[in-house]
């Protein structure tokens, strides 16, 4: 008889083979202050705004959070913002977090990626590809969106001080009508970079101030955002490539999914955010779907609070009518983040999400021109016809 | 240059490691670079091994540990032996043992 089974003593972990942990992945943002200032950012604050800086997580109440994440058999850490890389006591927090036994994942602009950082992650490694946003290619493009003289030249020497130092990361873009003509340059460059297995992921429908903080910044944003059929074009360049995605896509998340608020998986993971409240998701900041850690454990909110939030339902009529019958739910981006940012409720369609599901429907034949989705009655039939259409031509 | 494992030696997981039981998965989570073979990976180790890993605690031999598996494992005691150094040969080339002692 064989002691140790044949196949691989160790092997690479191939976890939740038996059920899935209370907590996987914790989203932890740290600070929603920000070195740069971008046009388009729905979350940031001045880098140097004290009166934010006090209110923010003690570097210990970050620590027991981190310890009772992985209590929870939690697997990994997500360290975003803001800027993460601002808090002083980053290097603290990332030491701490890997030597529970988390990896970690850090989100950053890479202007703060310093030497002695990159010497930290040389020696602890993440464990996670850091994921660095690229606003653009040139000094004009990039700082055009960052609105910080120097953030251009602070943002590449990051990433070149990642690159030479072979610490694993991949890059995202943020599409604005001022870098967008970069699009060809950036994919380029990122192609080479020896982590990027994808072409880089894009923001561009961009959200609003996520804390509803700001009307002027608002109407920027939204002045920023692209046209359904400009953003259409965008996904469709390499057209071959979108399709296949949407085939797999749409057969599986695609349908309607009635009054029920929460059709994604928000509520299984959480953020926490600056100050310590516990969000179901990264985004969602109404007062009534957040859970202060202060006074209560990530247990307790996963256990208890998001399990009931997760049962909401929709009660705003024109939701009703349309969207909890809509079988584009799923494409569309339409959920109780958006219209919390949009319009300060749970509830309320998004008028441009609509339009750009819409207008991606079209695209894809799930919908004729005029078409309201949420009046399709045979949507099983369309998605079927759709993802076993074969031959795709370019 | 390559560390043997040896009968008469005792090994003890490396302090560059940390050890977690995720739903019931023994899993290794290495914390400082150029453990296993590839960045980014975190391994586990079937019950087997698990049982091995949690004898190796600095202050038994090999021999010591393979003779006492085998009061709780079926198999031949020269099998088990083989199996518990194959094991801690794989773990101290993917540097998560370091070796503690001889006798
Ligand atoms: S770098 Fe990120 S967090 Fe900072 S302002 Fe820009 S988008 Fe916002
Ligand atoms: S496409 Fe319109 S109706 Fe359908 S889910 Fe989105 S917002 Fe609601």
């Amino acid at each position: 008889m064989t002691y140790i089974k044949k196949e691989k003593t160790i092997e690479k972990a191939g976890l939740w083979m038996k059920s899935r942990p209370l907590l996987v992945r914790l989203d932890m943002e740290l600070t929603e202050r920000c070195n740069n200032n971008c046009i388009h950012c729905c979350i940031n604050l001045p880098a140097e705004d004290s009166e934010t800086r006090k209110k923010e997580l003690s570097t210990d109440e970050i620590k027991r959070i981190l310890k009772e994440a992985v209590s929870l058999q939690c697997i990994s850490a997500r360290f975003t913002g803001g800027e993460p890389l601002l808090r002083e006591d980053f290097q603290d927090l990332y030491v701490y977090a890997r030597k529970l036994g988390l990896k970690v994942l850090i989100f950053t602009n890479a202007t703060l990626i310093t030497p002695a950082l990159v010497d930290l992650f040389s020696r602890i490694p993440p464990l996670e590809r850091i994921e660095v946003t690229v606003y653009g290619m040139k000094k004009s493009s990039y700082e055009a969106v960052t609105r910080v003289g120097g953030s251009f030249e602070a943002g590449w020497r990051g990433i070149n001080l990642l690159l030479e130092n072979k610490i694993p990361f991949v890059v995202k873009g943020a599409l604005l009508p001022c870098n967008k003509d970069e699009i060809d340059d950036f994919e380029k460059w990122a192609a080479a970079l020896p982590w990027m297995h994808e072409l880089p992921s894009y923001s561009m429908f961009f959200d609003l101030r996520c804390r509803r903080d700001d009307y002027r910044k608002n109407e920027l944003i939204k002045s920023l955002r692209f046209s359904p059929q400009e953003a259409l074009k965008f996904l469709i360049r390499k057209k071959n490539e979108h399709l296949k995605k949407m085939k797999e896509f749409c057969s599986k998340f695609m349908r309607p999914c009635g009054d029920r608020l929460f059709s994604c998986g928000s509520g299984h993971g959480g953020c926490v955010d600056a100050y310590g409240y516990f969000q179901p998701c990264m985004m969602l900041r109404h007062p009534d779907t957040v859970y202060n850690l202060k006074t209560g454990s990530l247990k307790d909110a996963l256990t208890n609070f998001f399990p009931r939030l997760r049962e909401m339902k929709a009660a705003n009529p024109d939701y009703l009518n349309r969207c909890a019958k809509c079988f584009l739910k799923g494409l569309c981006e339409q959920c109780p983040a958006k219209s919390w940012m949009e319009h300060g409720t749970l509830d309320t369609p998004v008028a441009y999400f609509c339009k750009i599901a819409h207008t991606q429907a079209r695209f894809l034949g799930l919908i004729k021109e005029g078409e309201k989705a949420w009046e399709v009655k045979n949507w099983r039939e369309r998605i079927e016809d759709f993802t076993k259409e074969k031959a795709v031509v370019s | 240059m390559e560390i043997k494992a040896s009968l008469n030696s005792i090994y003890k997981p490396s302090e560059d490691v940390v050890t977690r039981d995720i739903q019931g998965e023994f899993i290794i989570v290495p914390i400082t670079s150029g453990i296993g073979d590839l960045e980014g990976e975190i391994f586990s180790l079937n019950k087997h091994g698990r049982a091995i890993w949690d004898k190796l605690d600095g202050k038994k031999t090999i021999k010591d540990i393979a003779k006492e598996l085998s009061l709780d494992f079926d198999g031949a005691p020269e099998d088990i032996e083989k199996d518990v150094l194959g094991l801690t040969q794989e773990l101290l080339k993917k540097k998560m043992l370091v070796e503690a002692g001889k006798k």
